[in-house]
Order: C-alpha cells, then structure tokens, then sequence
C-alpha cells in the first residue's frame, strides 16, 4: 500500500511539508499541523515517547501528557495589495470589472474592486485553494446530476483561466472587437445575466457554473476577514454591522434591540 | 509488508467522543488502550486560539478542521436507477477528522431523544396500526428504552456540563423546561444560556399561542464548570463562532476540554495520531477480531492485535470499514436482506425566514446552541391521525451566528448580486431572522450504503457508495413543521416572512447538517440488525461499534447526546459484564 501525504489544512494554512519533519533527524517526527521546527520543540518537551524504529514511522504517539508547545500555533498570514500573483494583467483587469459589477460602489460603500475583492480571488487561487487541495480530483469524470456536485476535472484556479478567456472571446465577437473591461455598465450587466442564467455560451467551459464560483469567491472577498486581502478597511462588515472578530459578547447578549456600539475588529487588529 | 506490534487489550479506531468515553472507562478499568486515530491530534492553544479561531473562510468556508475528501471521501446518488459520483468537495454534511472527532465542532446542541423514539415501531404500530406507516418504511425498535438510557445521559452531560432547563425530573412536569422529555433524574448540571432578542421573541410569541417554549439544551456553557473528572470548562462568551469552528474559549464541551486532560495522564493509555486504520482483522473462523491493521503517514502498514476492538469512527467511515472488513452481511436492497449498509438515514431541516423594519437582532451574538423552542411537534408529540405521516421535529430561534459569508440573507426575490443586492443585505442583516425546524429522517427500504464499483481511494480501496433520496412521508413533514413554524414567527410581527420547507431531491452539495445516521444499527435480532442492544457485533463478539451508525432511524433531534449516552451504556456493558465472561452479551 502507498499512502499519498494529505496535509492537514487545505487553506495554505500551517501546511505540513512532506519530509521535513523527518529530514536529518534520524527519528521519526509527529505529524501535527505545525512547522517542522516547533515539531521538535514537541519532541523535546512533551513526554512522548515512539514504538517505531527510528527510520520508519512518522505517525505520533501520544502518551502521559498532552502534546502542546509554546508558539506551535498556525495563523494566517497576511495578504498584501501589490501585483497579480496568478492573474495576467488582462484576466485581472476583467475579474476587477466583474466583482464591481457584482458589488456595484454605492455613495456609502465601496464596490467590489476597492474592496479588495479581486486581490482576494487572485491570492486565492495562487494558493491551494486555486489548487484543488485536498479536493477528490480522481477520474473518472462524468456529467452528473446537480444534486451530486460539481464534477469536473478542472481545479477552481484552471476554470478560472479557461473561463476569462472564453469570455473575452465572447466579448469581442458580440460586442465589436471589443474587451469585458471596455463595456458599458449596461452591456457588463447583460453579458453577467447572460451567465448567471445560461444563456451566454462559453467555448469549452459552462458559463453558468463559471458565474456561481465568481459569485460565491466574490461575496467570500467581501465579507472575509481582512486578513486574506479582501475585505478592504472592513468595509464589508461596516456596511452591514457585523462587528468582526471580536470574542466576547456576554455583557450584550440581553441588551436586546440596541445597535452594538463598537467597530469591527480583524484577526490582525483594526485598520485606524 | 505489514510489522507486527506487540498486543494491547483494547484497540480503538478513532479518538472523538466515543473512543474518548470508551478509552476512559476501560482505562479505568485497568486495560491497557490504544487509541488510532486517522487525523492529527488537535488542541485549543494551538489549532484554534482566540487570537485566530473567528476566521470564517478558513474554517466555515475552506473546511480547515474537516477530513480531506482527497484522503477519504464516497460516492453518491439518489436511487439505485443512477450512476453514483465521488463527493469531491464537502456540502451537505462535514466528516470530522482528528483527535476529538466531530466533537471539536459541533454547535453542541445537547438533546436526548423521546422514550418513544426507542420504541419506534411498537409505538407507531399501537397507535395508528400497521397500515399508516409508508410500505417501504424500514423503521424498528432500538432494543434499549429510554430507562435503560437515562442514567448514562445524565452520565455524558454532567461529563459536558450542558446548560438548560429540565422539563421532567423523575415524573414531575418542571415550568420553563420541555415538558415532552423523557423523565430525568436530576436537573442539568448548569443554567441556560442567556437568550437574545430573537429568541426572547419567538417564546414570547410561542407563549401567547399556548405552547410551551424552552431554552435549547447547550453544550456551550452559561456558567464555569468543573466535571467529575475536575476538568474545567469556562463560561460561554457568545462569539459565533461554534459550529465548524473550534472554541477558542475552553467553552464549548468536547474531548478536548472534558476528558482528554484527565485520559492523557493514564500510563494505561496511548493515542497514534494520523494513522489510518485500513481493516479489522479476524482470525479464521471470521468470529474473532485479532485487531487492526493500519497505514501511517509514511505509507508504513502495522499491524496491532488487541483482544477487544472498538469502533469509534465517525458514522459513515464506521460502516465502510466493516464492509472492507467483511464483517457482518451487507445490505442487498432487491432481496432486503442483510445488515450492513441497511437503514442509512439524515436529518429533515428547514427554516423560515423574517425581515423587520423596526427590530436590531445583533445576530453575531451568538451560540451554537442558545435560543427558545417548542416540542409540540416532535416525535410522536401529536397525533399525526390528519397528517397522513410520522415524525417530526423540534422548531424555535436558535442564534447559532451572523457569519456574513454565510449568513447574509436577502428576501425571497432579490437578485443576487448588483446594486439590489447590496442594498437588501445592508438592511436585512441586523433586521432579519431566520428560525429553523428539526426534523426526523425514518428509514426506507431503498436507503443504504454499499462499495462502489468504480472509484477508489488512496489505498486502492472501493469507496463506499451512499443511495439516498428524500421520501414521501419526510417531505410531507417538513411543510407541516415549516407551516407551524412561520405561524410562531408570524406573530412576532415581520414585513416579509420567506418558508423555507425542504423540497425536492436530497442535494449533496448544499448544508443541512452531519447528523448522518445508520448502516449497522442495533436491534433485537441479527436478521435486522448489526449491533445487539450493547452495540456488539453479532457476528464478531469482540467487536463493538459506536456511534450514530448504531440509529434505526433518526429522530428530529441533534445526535450527539444520544451518541454520548450510548457510548457509557456500552463502556458500562463492557466492564461489568463483557470483561467478566467475554462472548455474545446477548444470546440468540
């Protein structure tokens, strides 16, 4: 039998490397989610003890007491505006004009562009996300029915790159030569119905299901903490209340029908 | 090639909540336990601290704490006339993985099943006859009453520490509690939760219509609280963020923050982390289990006797390892014949939806398990004479979260996305409401789990294959809950009010809940059954399977206080009588 390594988080998060925790240690390592440095830092200050000869196994035995350490932790890491990471400069310029459409600004609230919400679906699918991580990708692959799931073989950062393309050639043929980006509101509202109800035909790809991943990448831009690029000054949160990741609410909890009077928080802080 | 490690007495396949209470119990008793559990070991400081545990797309969205569907997943269709598909990303329930199982993030609803839920069949038959219950309707008595349970529910939430009201100690009908429950002992080791705005006013309204509401059982705690193993719990600070998500706080009851600190401790106890248990083994006679074998990280198989396995993986995992195993007959759905696979069954839910102008309901305070509801339609707690089916389920406001990725709802009609869009989500989050039913899911005779013939997992092994759909009777439910329901919410005066009944085919890709049940459930006999009332193998006595996968049917209750239950009542079987003359503690 192989076992193929399946690490643990599939966000890019905290991501296990294969070997490193058994690389030049002659020992066998754990197989927590943590960098392999602090995974020696376990070894040494827990009571663990291993059953395994010292070339085999990686597979953690724990005994006596809990297997915990200081700092051995997996936050997010931070994601900063700056050049597309997958994106072209093109297919960039497209999802910015699509996400503003799907959230229009508004004289209160930014839209999806300056809200981050295309820096977010780039950095998103750069990462193991984009990849298809941890996802059951093995064939075959048939067409089923809409209760059994999406089936295709393609990671979400491929229908992604097969979709912006085909819709640029969409764009073009009906619309003289010209690019997404260079409609009119109207015209980028038109094509984006046309998706969402199947009625703009994408070359090689299905326009529909193209439509509900932007959609659901989009609100998830909108609405996530922060931290993943999105979600600009909170602006998201500000706009509907949600006060974000804050952690303790027992003084509000009976405080029924008042407005909670404090700002949102973020995982790293508050932007101001 | 597979090594061999010396024997253990008891080996355990998967350390959630039932391989916790098991390992606890037989520890106790002075076995010596391994427990193999397939995910990583998990802890609080350092999966889900407060510093970072309110991450909705990490968590809720990217399934963080799930098991891979690459490492294990099923296929799936609605009826035996299509071709099953793998289920490549999770939708409509989430398989835990790690140490502490589904018990790391459930919303820790606390609820104990009706004593008539036991008596299913016997019950629905003496009431209504034989010819009212749907032909294909595979539903059967547990083997156990809600007698034989009682003390090892109260045995699992005084573990827990859970939060709530009583509603009937010992026969006396208690004001502000459920008075639909089964008789209890003593009242709930702690107080309810506080109650928002929504549900305040949802009970309010329930009140004026002459039924009679109560705080929702929470496993998230009103108050600190030390449990008998001087584990303490600390006081729930209605973050949110519960279900799908760790608690950062020491709050929520899981392995973690009930029972592990005090198991780790036992030199009698041992946990292998990340090791994937691929078989049973039996010994020739196919009668006796001689152990495990298992695949660790490197692709290295072990192989580890014990003189006593325990199945403690989550329900549907547990089921495919007795079919990989060959242990027991499977479930043949022409013929009706066979046990395992047989009566696989879910959960019926639905919601209705409210928009006010003139309300804020902060819905981010929140948890997994505060809110008000009603029981006048659960169960058998009606008479379903009119109605044309069984069942039924819980209803109320329960604030599990104002998560906005999730939760940002609109009125029925808005579109999706554009100005419109963003104008309803900006008014309607903190003005709106969603109230929720509960309901049973009974058994059928074209419901079940089998192996694929087509797709495979990392070892080479079949997948196993889940038929589900949907039937008749739970539909019929499920606009009946849904009707009383929006009757409830009706009277707390919304401008809109959006039902919500469960309609159509079962979807795979869309959250209703993890409450998957059944596949080798206990009875009275083993031509219907996989499990005796203990939850020991027929077939294999040094065998016992824990868990859900042990349901007949599912009631319109949350699982896991039942799952709790069931594991002490088998642990209790196991050490006072098992250990004492080891064989079938049921004769045939």
């Amino acid at each position: 039998m192989v076992a193929k390594e399946i690490r643990p988080n599939a966000n890019g998060i905290g991501k296990l490397t294969p070997g490193a925790d058994s690389a030049g240690e002659g020992m066998p390592g754990s197989s927590r989610s943590d960098a392999g440095v602090r995974r020696r830092e376990l070894l040494i200050t827990t009571a663990m003890t291993f059953v395994f000869s010292a070339t085999s196994a990686r597979a953690l035995v724990v005994k006596g007491s809990l297997p915990w350490a200081t700092n051995a932790g997996t936050p997010p890491t931070t994601v900063h505006p700056g050049p597309w990471v997958y994106f072209t400069p093109e297919e960039g310029a497209a999802i910015e004009a699509l996400v503003d459409r799907l959230i229009p600004p508004d004289p209160q609230t930014p839209g999806g562009k300056d809200a981050g919400c295309a820096v977010f679906i780039d950095r998103q699918l750069a990462g193991s996300y984009g990849s298809a991580e941890g996802l059951y990708m093995h064939g075959p692959f048939a067409d089923g029915t809409p209760q059994q799931g999406d089936q295709s073989p393609l990671t979400p950062a491929a229908r992604y790159r097969q979709a912006l393309a085909a819709l640029d050639k969409y764009c073009r043929a009906t619309y003289s030569a010209k690019s997404f980006v260079q409609l009119s509101d109207d015209e980028k509202d038109k094509v984006i119905v046309g998706l969402e109800k199947g009625q703009v035909q994408l070359e090689g790809t299905s326009g529909r299901t193209f439509f509900e991943y932007l959609l659901q990448n989009t609100r998830e831009g909108f609405f996530a903490d922060p931290v993943y690029g999105g979600n600009r000054d909170m602006v998201g949160w500000k706009m509907i209340g949600f006060p974000g990741a804050r952690y303790d609410y027992r003084d509000w909890v009976e405080r029924h029908n008042e407005r909670y009077p404090l700002p949102p928080v973020g995982i790293a802080g508050r932007p101001e | 090639m597979t090594r061999k490690l010396p024997a253990t007495d008891v080996v355990i396949v998967g350390l959630g909540w039932t391989g916790s209470i098991l390992a606890l119990e037989l520890t106790g008793a002075g076995l010596n336990v391994v427990a193999i559990e397939r995910g990583p070991w998990r802890d609080t400081a350092t999966d889900f601290p407060p510093a970072y545990a309110q991450d909705e797309l990490r968590y809720r969205i990217r399934h963080d704490l799930f098991l891979r569907p690459e490492q294990l997943t099923m296929t799936f269709r609605n009826n035996a006339d299509q071709t099953a598909l793998p289920i490549r990303s999770w939708g409509s329930f989430m398989p835990p993985n790690g140490v502490g199982g589904g018990g790391v993030h459930w919303n820790a609803e606390t609820w104990r099943f009706l004593p008539s839920d036991f008596e299913l069949r016997t019950h629905l038959v003496g009431r209504y006859g034989e010819k009212f219950l749907p032909e294909d309707m595979t539903i059967q008595d547990w083997g156990i009453t809600y007698d034989d349970l009682e003390p090892h529910y109260d045995k699992f939430e005084y573990l827990c520490g859970t939060s709530g009201k009583a509603g009937n100690i010992k026969g006396r009908i208690q004001a502000g509690g459920n008075p639909f429950e089964g008789a209890r002992s003593r009242e709930y080791p702690t107080p309810p939760q506080k109650q928002p705005y929504g549900p305040t006013l949802f009970a309010q309204a329930a009140r004026e219509m002459g039924y009679k509401p109560f705080p929702q059982p929470s496993g998230n705690l009103s108050q600190a609280y030390t449990n008998p193993l001087g584990v303490t719990i600390g006081p729930c600070t209605y973050c949110g963020f519960c279900e799908w998500f760790g608690c950062g706080n020491y709050s929520k009851a899981s392995p973690q923050t009930t029972i592990l600190p005090a198991l780790i401790r036992r030199p009698n106890f041992e946990a292998r982390t990340q090791c994937e248990v691929s078989k049973i083994n039996l010994d020739k006679s196919g009668k006796r289990a001689t152990g495990v074998t298992y695949v660790d990280t490197s692709g290295n198989e072990w192989e580890q006797p014990a003189d006593l396995v325990l199945l403690c993986a989550f329900q549907l995992f547990n089921v495919h390892l007795l079919l990989h195993s060959g242990i027991g007959k499977p479930y043949d759905p022409r013929a009706g014949e066979g046990v395992i696979g047989r009566n696989y069954s879910y959960q019926v839910t639905s919601s209705v939806d409210a928009f006010f102008d003139d309300k804020i309901f902060n819905p981010f305070i929140a948890s997994g398990s505060i809110g008000m509801c009603i029981d006048e339609f659960n169960g058998d707690n009606f008479d379903h004479g009119p109605h044309g089916f069984v069942g039924g389920g819980y209803m109320g406001a329960v604030q599990t979260n104002g998560r906005p990725i999730q939760t940002a709802r609109t009125p029925q009609a808005t579109p999706r996305w554009g100005a419109e869009w963003k104008k309803a989500v900006a008014k309607s989050y903190l003005s709106s409401y969603e109230a929720v039913t509960h309901g049973g899911c009974y058994s059928y005779r074209d419901v079940y789990l089998d192996l694929d013939p087509t797709y495979t997992d990392r070892f080479g092994r079949k997948l196993m294959r889940l038929t589900f759909d949907f039937h008749e009777n739970e539909l019929k439910m499920s606009t009946y809950l849904t009707d009383r329901l929006a009757e409830v919410v009706q009277k707390m005066g919304p401008r809109q009010l959006d039902k919500h009944p469960r309609r159509g085919h079962y979807d795979v890709t869309v959250y209703q809940t993890t409450h998957t049940c059944g596949g080798a459930i206990m009875g009275v006999e083993p031509k219907t059954s996989a499990l005796n009332r203990y939850l020991q193998s027929w077939d294999v006595p040094n065998l016992f399977v824990m868990g859900a996968t042990a349901f007949p049917q599912n009631p319109g209750y949350n699982p896991t206080d039942t799952v709790g239950a069931l594991a002490y009542w088998a642990a209790d079987a196991i050490v006072n009588h098992y250990l004492k003359s080891p064989g079938p503690l049921v004769q045939i």
